[in-house]
């Protein structure tokens, strides 16, 4: 009897702890949404699609994880790819190649702001090139397109690593005798990656995928270390709405839509990239 | 060498420069001080280092305990996901039980959701609870994001170490008890430190959760978010190098790890 309930002892502290910082959360984030002062409604998402804000910020994350989810993908794919032809000093290639893995989109946002800034090193490389003869302020809302520009870049600099690991990992479960074996059969390198390779990789694809566009719809820091309140996003707006306008309420309501946002994602992904059991690697 | 293998090495040499060149460039604007960050047009090698720059922030009002504060909550949530990541993924991987399933998909279940937007609505219960505005508190949100990562890899980590060792201390007397933390936790130890590192570094990145549990005792992130529009750039700077250090240095012990890790963690 002992050793039956023993499992469960032992998942007992994380089980607890998840439904009091999870899934509590979680509900309560919802109920805030909802809560008006004449009882449940969605007053608070009146408010927020009221707000000046909202259809910018709505419109700034979709092209922001819309841009740069897809050029992580295929970034980390290529590295993924180089990897595999490397042979004495991969282990620094690869150590380098994910110090931004460690990074917080805080951080990531300050590094380009250095590098963009009006007096920054691109404005100094145009000047040498003779391309523009004074500092340029291109991180204003005057310039929208090139703010987001910067923003993508940054996000991209910081997050690609994340997906070359996922990647590499994956990489590392595919057997390279299949693509041996297509290759004896005259398949060129790019048909073999794309008939061999990517259908293997789809497993780690997919979760690479899950968890960037989750975290993808998260990063507000990045926006506001180089934007300022200039490139308004869905959870910078539930801050602002948090700490700045003292509006719990309507601050979940942008939280649920986040919410929303990632599982409908989640679940896009995992239908889009579906695996059958037997093809697994 | 072909030029085909020459221009592949370019490119590999390339994505080293793209990563390393921007943090070399923060670190001298953080480091030069108001001369390099005014300087115009920027020489691409700075003339000048010099700590000073980096002392004087460290010397304004908060910054230090802003730090100290990070560093306070990052340990707090290692010490969690930890204590309470081990035994679950122990459970995972040595018994077969009912409901193991749901449980693994509970945890996976986290990662479909922007945890650390879930802050929003504990603020109230926190301050009831006076968590709000503690490191204590900071660090219970940041273990729900680190958690779920610190049981999925433990379970695997477990899951690679023989059953007959931890059956042949049973047998020469050992208590299950003894038999793990004397013989199963040894074997684990590196794979555990990379796990708590892990859960240091989620933690000391965090800044979304920091920011909304806290006013006065902030993190450095939030700190460093909630002055970004009133200081100087070069305090931006080096603020943004004092959160990189550490994490670069964490990444570093760890790299040999990662991908096992995370080749186990997305599985």
């Amino acid at each position: 009897m002992k050793r039956r309930s023993l499992p469960y002892l032992l998942i007992a502290p994380a089980v607890i702890f998840l439904v009091v910082l999870f899934f509590i959360p979680l509900v309560q984030t919802i109920a805030l949404a909802f809560e008006t002062k004449s009882g449940l409604g969605i007053g608070n998402f009146a408010r927020m699609a009221d707000d000046l804000n909202f259809h910018d910020s709505l419109v700034n994350t979709f092209r922001f994880v819309g841009l740069a989810v897809p050029l992580q993908l295929a970034a980390a794919m290529g590295m993924a790819m180089m990897l595999r032809h490397l042979g004495r000093g991969r282990d620094l290639v690869l150590w380098i190649w994910t110090i931004p893995l460690g990074l917080s989109d805080l951080a990531a946002g300050l590094v380009w702001l250095a590098l963009l800034n009006d007096r920054g090193y691109l404005a100094s490389l145009l000047y040498a090139l003779g391309v523009v003869s004074e500092p340029q302020s291109w991180l204003t809302y005057e310039t929208p397109i090139a703010l987001f520009v910067a923003v993508v870049i940054a996000e991209f600099w910081r997050a690609t690593a994340i997906v070359v690991v996922i990647l590499v990992a994956g990489l590392q479960l595919v057997p390279k005798e299949f693509g041996e074996a297509a290759s004896v059969f005259g398949a060129s390198p790019w048909r073999i990656f794309t008939r061999v390779t990517l259908p293997l990789m789809k497993p780690s694809i997919q979760s690479a995928l899950i968890l960037r566009t989750v975290l993808a719809f998260e990063a507000f820091a990045v926006v506001i270390a180089i934007g300022g309140r200039n490139f308004p996003v869905l959870v910078s707006e539930a801050y602002t709405w948090q700490n700045f306008n003292q509006e719990p309420s309507v601050a979940a309501a942008y939280a649920v839509v986040v919410m929303v946002l990632s599982l409908a994602a989640t679940v896009l992904w995992l239908k889009l990239l579906r695996t059958p059991e037997e093809q697994r690697a | 060498m072909t030029g085909k293998r020459a221009l592949y090495l370019t490119g590999v040499a390339v994505i080293c420069a793209w990563v390393l060149v921007p943090l070399w460039l923060l670190a001298a604007n953080a480091l030069g001080g108001q001369p390099v960050i005014s300087a115009w047009p920027k020489p691409l090698i700075p003339s000048a280092f010099s700590f000073e720059t980096m002392l004087e922030f460290l010397a304004i009002e908060g910054v230090f305990r802003a730090m100290l504060i990070g560093f306070e909550v990052a340990l707090l949530c290692t010490f969690f996901s930890v204590l309470l990541g081990l035994p679950a993924g122990y459970a995972l991987a040595r018994y077969s039980f009912r409901g193991a399933n749901a449980f693994r998909l509970m945890v996976l279940l986290t990662r479909a959701f922007p945890v650390g937007i879930l802050a929003l609505p504990l603020t109230v219960g926190f301050i009831r609870l006076g968590l709000y505005d503690t490191p204590l508190g900071i660090a219970l949100m940041h273990t729900a994001l680190a958690l779920p990562f610190a049981v999925l890899v433990s379970a695997s980590l477990f899951q690679a170490i023989p059953r007959e060792l931890e059956e042949a201390a049973w047998v020469f007397g050992c208590s299950p008890l003894q038999a793990a933390l004397r013989v199963v936790m040894p074997l684990a130890l590196p794979g555990v430190s990379a796990v708590a590192i892990f859960a240091f570094v989620i933690s000391w990145n965090e800044v979304f959760a920091a920011s909304v549990l806290s006013a006065r005792n902030r993190t450095l992130t939030a700190y460093l978010l909630a002055m970004l529009s009133e200081s100087p750039l070069t305090y931006q700077f080096a603020g943004a190098l004092l959160l990189i250090v550490p994490s670069v240095l964490f990444i570093y012990l760890v790299r040999k790890r990662l991908f096992a890790m995370w080749g186990i963690a997305s599985r």
